[in-house]
């Protein structure tokens, strides 16, 4: 026999239906649905009562797009130096301070940690007075007699100056994701490989870098896309100079939508395009993570 | 560890600490010096602090743009933390197969890179007449997949039979959410709260889009207006720059162990 209305277990699981409807319908209108409307837009020309169907047009127009190739060379610069330098450090760093008998492990954690209250485009102000043509990394430079360098108006020279601030930004937030990690590890593993004979080294290599891999895919899918939507940097630290030789592509993407005469039809090309790349990279990262369990 | 070992150890710590904390100094001794002490490199404090406020103050709506960004980030924190809180226990406290399958696609949300969205987002925002309101700032950022998550891992270690006791006294479904589940898990929401205020005050990109009147400037967006011009005067800069990070530094100093819990809870 059939109970009229509804019972207890139905009840409730209705009451949590209404407790998480209002976060996942903001994620479908805000993230979801603007997402399907790009990849529209992104087969479009023209605005307002003038839209056509414009078929891949703006996808071909990418492939002859100089500003873009420049771009997209500039941001695969920054993910291919940065992110495995940014990682790596972090990983020392992470296991220096995983070592039980190290004094002073929590003011060490502080400072390497610290960079990470500073926002962007205020870190990026730093950068760019420390590294001005007569600031002090050139006087420091010219002091050990080392030449200066104009940071600024070299192209590969800003580049670095971009990875350095990003390296300086990055390295404490990922080091405590691998501390996280670390300390889920029993210790007693480092010990029992010590009396083995294993060097330092191969407990790196062959202890610390697989019991952390869950966590070294995490921070590398969150590099990568970091990496791919970099902005702040672009903008404030180099203006993209000089010429476009430091542009991201996102700041492409902004100029070209809101500094520019607006080309809202190309722009949503161009991000649907930064999208297939995250989503395939970490597709990459992910199929690689997996392989050597 | 031999002695050798700890050396070299500390040798590394002490570099990558100095490196770490050095260019923050440089911003601290910036603040109080002259512009051309600050590129001459300048490194020990200076007495034109106050200087450097009275051109900063005459030069941007210093005012203006703190209070500006201390709306948005307060407004922006609480509405994350109820939204984002009651779901996450909504997903976890109530779970079936319809609801986990709904979170597995809410996660693809964050694979979605921001500039992928960002201009049907402020044709959006322009369509419902919500362009320089904090609205506009706010409601792209409620609801994340991360912070969902951060309060499902936490519901998970909400006691079952709290819950049981809770409903034979007779406490309704949201009443046990609001008066035993947010008391118990004040960490959580310590972390969630610091990782999403700090998110919100150093948000640059969005706010550059969105808010586009003087009236609706934000700290990042003074501080970035700061280098145009033809010369850039470094000492208010580095002020700016300095006032913009003190409170993000403050609760980051005070709240580290939230902050650190807080981006990498939900992965745990």
């Amino acid at each position: 026999m059939k109970k009229k209305g509804l019972n207890m277990e139905q009840k409730r699981s209705l009451t949590g239906w209404a407790f998480l409807l209002p976060a996942a319908l903001l994620i479908f209108v805000f993230c979801f649905y603007p997402m399907v409307q790009a990849l529209i837009l992104s087969f479009q020309k023209g605005t307002g009562s003038a839209v056509q169907p414009a078929g891949f047009a703006n996808y071909v127009r990418i492939l002859k797009d100089a500003t873009f190739q420049q771009c997209l060379f500039n941001t695969i610069f920054y993910f291919v130096i940065q992110v495995p330098i940014m990682l790596i450090l972090a990983l020392i760093l992470a296991q220096l301070l995983n070592s039980p008998n190290i004094k002073g492990k929590g003011i060490y954690r502080t400072m390497i940690f610290l960079p990470c209250a500073t926002s962007l485009v205020s870190y990026s102000m730093i950068f760019k007075s420390l590294f001005a043509n007569d600031g002090l990394v050139n006087r420091v430079l010219s002091t050990v007699g080392i030449p200066t360098v104009d940071w600024f108006q070299n192209a590969w020279a800003a580049r670095w100056v971009i990875v350095i601030a990003l390296v300086w930004r990055w390295t404490g937030y990922n080091m405590v994701f691998y501390l996280a990690g670390l300390q889920n590890i029993d210790y007693s593993i480092y010990e029992a490989a010590r009396i083995d004979g294993a060097s330092p080294l191969q407990q790196f290599v062959h202890l610390t870098i697989p019991l952390l891999k869950p966590t070294i895919l995490l921070t590398a899918i969150m590099s990568t896309s970091g990496t791919l939507q970099l902005f702040d940097e672009s903008v404030n630290l180099t203006a993209g100079g000089p010429g476009k030789a430091t542009m991201t592509l996102t700041h492409y993407i902004y100029n070209i939508s809101f500094v520019e005469t607006p080309k809202f039809n190309y722009a949503a090309a161009l991000s649907v395009f930064i999208l297939v790349v995250v989503a395939v990279l970490s597709a990459i990262q992910m199929k690689v993570g997996d392989k050597r369990d | 560890m031999t002695k050798g070992k700890k050396i070299l150890a500390h040798a590394v710590l002490i570099l990558a600490s100095f490196l770490s904390v050095f260019p923050l100094y440089y911003m601290l001794c910036g603040a109080t010096n002259t512009s051309i002490d600050v590129v001459r490199g300048k490194l020990i404090p200076g007495t034109y602090l106050v200087e450097n406020f009275k051109s900063l103050v005459a030069n941007q709506n210093l005012g203006l743009a703190m209070a500006n960004s201390f709306r948005n980030a307060i407004l922006m924190t609480l509405i994350t933390l109820l939204v984002c809180s009651i779901a996450g226990y909504g997903f976890e406290i109530y779970h079936d197969k319809a609801k986990d399958a709904l979170m597995s696609v809410l996660l693809l949300a964050m694979m979605l890179p921001f500039v992928a969205i960002m201009i049907p987002l402020f044709k959006m925002m322009s369509h419902w007449g919500l362009v320089n309101s904090w609205a506009a700032f706010v409601l792209p950022s409620i609801s994340t997949p991360f912070m969902i998550m951060l309060f499902r891992q936490a519901s998970r270690s909400f006691p079952n039979d709290i819950i049981e006791a809770a409903r034979l006294d007779g406490l309704s479904e949201i009443g046990i959410f609001f008066r035993m589940f947010v008391p118990i898990m004040r960490s959580t929401y310590g972390a969630a709260m610091t990782v999403t205020f700090m998110n919100a005050w150093n948000s640059y990109l969005w706010p550059k889009v969105v808010f586009q009147s003087n009236a609706s400037i934000t700290m990042p967006m003074l501080v970035a207006n700061l280098k145009s011009g033809y010369s850039v005067d470094y000492g208010m800069l580095m002020l700016g720059v300095l006032i913009c990070t003190l409170p993000t530094a403050i609760i980051f100093l005070c709240l580290q162990k939230s902050f650190a819990n807080g981006i990498t809870g939900a992965v745990k």
